[in-house]
């Protein structure tokens, strides 16, 4: 069974307290594509996110990760398909060091201790990062944080990977490592982030969220060069389509 | 008082140094734990009025500090900075057992005084041992010693996790108190009230950074147990380290070596 489709039907996700965070969502993304959700702040990127793991589930209308749908009971088997990398690598690196921090998904699924050890050298070469194997995790710099917390996700073999704000706390170096490397995957990819730039290069699809709808879907260089669009979205072009008019 | 920021990111020192690759730090943790805590216990099992016997005991961190090629000044100070402890503890033994025990040219010695001293030097051997094991062993390392040696899981975890986490909450720690002051221009502004905030807001904060280390846990199929996969090879070495240190530190216990150095030097014979 392929768990690289997600599909949602007219989703909507309110909080405890009333705030309508999802309001009514529909979309399909296909095996292989990178899709990358774009809004602003509060538009509902976060808990998308959220639901696509199973942290939050649906208040009505249903997500799918292949054929199964997201629920209390599947939300645990789906986590091993969805890798999801958060914003911040000091909530994902919990692990005294990088190597027990890769090795933790895989364990957990029952891996032996030579696969384990195979797994986690395989997904730390993936990201350019071996020699970090056997390093506490605060002693790494936020790229290498990155990096690390990349590796752990693949060390568990996901069909989807789920990222917020990659590119945050990166400098351009690392940022550009980051976007070769993700251009790299054949995974389905989601892409949460401000960084327009960074969608425009490696997504092919974009899709644009306000108030927990969605206000665009398609391709991504069609719609991140619409000014218009973005600016309804509170949204601005791409530094690298603005440097022409700024030189104008 | 402003916070010192230098201060509390020297706490990581210590850490630092056990990543050296030394012949004590290539020993196996639960050698060196369980040489440790031999050693602690033999130290504070002696009785309260012993100050002699003691003082040999003082080559072990001494070796420890020159093998491990530790800077003694940094242990020395830390062992400085926990001081008030054990200060406090013994202050009260000079006032309460004031019978006089000894008379050096007339000057009588109590034996409050006796059993303060030696809970001094009970306090500097066994907390410098303590500071030398986190300088020559990383803390995962402990912690894998500690499971190993079938200590309860639940508390090998919570070791671990300070220990992730505690500069990870200092850090933030620094960040509030810095952006405090740089807006109180000058003033204390470490009213009760303000300390309260910034007490409160960590919490939130804690709890917040909690919850999502637990969906991050959740997110690579966490269901209560977690495993730590190394292995480590108990070697010959290891052992030898274990049990000439151990016998040593017994037999010391019983017979004392302070007094046979004593009688050694001063041309005695035994």
């Amino acid at each position: 069974m392929s768990h690289h489709i997600i599909e949602a039907q007219d989703l909507y996700f309110v909080y405890p307290d009333g705030t309508k965070a999802i309001n009514g969502i529909s979309f399909k993304i296909i095996h292989g594509e990178s899709v990358g959700i774009v809004g602003s702040n509060g538009a509902g990127k976060s808990t998308l996110i959220m639901q696509m793991n199973g942290f939050f589930l649906p208040t009505s209308g249903s997500l799918k990760i292949g054929a199964t749908p997201v629920n209390e009971k599947t939300k645990v088997d789906i986590r091993r398909h969805v890798g999801l990398v958060f914003q911040n690598p000091d909530d994902q690196l919990f692990m005294p060091t990088v190597f027990d921090d890769i090795a933790f998904g895989p364990l957990n699924l029952g891996f032996s201790k030579e696969e384990v050890e195979k797994c986690v050298d395989e997904s730390l070469k993936m990201v350019g990062c071996l020699e970090l194997k056997d390093r506490p995790s605060h002693h790494l710099s936020l790229g290498q944080k990155r990096a690390v917390s990349i590796a752990c996700i693949l060390s568990m073999g996901p069909d989807i990977l789920v990222m917020d704000e990659p590119s945050s706390f990166l400098d351009h170096r690392s940022r550009r490592d980051l976007i070769n490397l993700l251009k790299k995957f054949t995974h389905t990819k989601i892409i949460v982030s401000h960084d327009l730039d960074l969608i425009l290069e490696v997504c092919e699809r974009c899709i644009i969220l306000k108030d927990g709808k969605i206000q665009a879907d398609g391709k991504a260089k069609d719609i991140l060069s619409e000014e218009n669009i973005l600016k309804q979205n509170n949204l601005e072009l791409p530094l690298t389509l603005q440097k022409n008019n700024i030189l104008k | 008082m402003s916070f010192n920021q230098f201060e509390f990111f020297d706490l990581g020192y210590l850490d630092y140094l056990s990543y050296k690759d030394t012949f004590i730090h290539r020993i196996d943790p639960r050698a060196k734990l369980i040489v440790s805590l031999i050693f602690i216990i033999t130290v504070i099992s002696f009785p309260k009025y012993e100050i002699s016997s003691l003082f040999i005991y003082f080559f072990f961190p001494i070796f420890l500090i020159a093998m491990a090629d530790l800077p003694a000044k940094v242990i020395i100070k830390r062992i400085f900075i926990v001081s008030p402890f054990a200060l406090m503890i013994g202050i009260f033994n000079p006032i309460i057992d004031r019978k006089v025990i000894i008379t050096i040219y007339g000057l009588g010695i109590t034996s409050g005084w006796i059993s303060y001293f030696s809970i001094i030097i009970k306090f500097i051997l066994t907390v410098s041992t303590g500071f030398i094991l986190i300088a020559t062993t990383s803390f995962p390392g402990i912690c894998l010693a500690l499971e190993k040696l079938k200590v309860p899981k639940v508390f090998v975890l919570q070791l671990m996790f300070i220990y992730r986490y505690i500069f990870v909450l200092g850090e933030e720690v620094v960040r509030t108190m810095r952006a405090r002051e740089l807006r109180s221009f000058g003033k204390k502004g470490y009213e009760l009230s303000i300390a309260g905030n910034i007490l409160g807001t960590l919490l939130l904060r804690t709890i917040d950074r909690s919850e999502r280390i637990y969906q991050s846990m959740c997110s690579r199929g966490f269901t209560g147990n977690i495993n730590l996969s190394k292995k480590i090879n108990f070697t010959l070495t290891d052992l030898l380290y274990t049990l000439i240190l151990s016998a040593m530190f017994i037999v010391l216990r019983f017979f004392s070596g302070s007094y046979a150095v004593g009688r050694m030097l001063l041309g005695k014979g035994s």
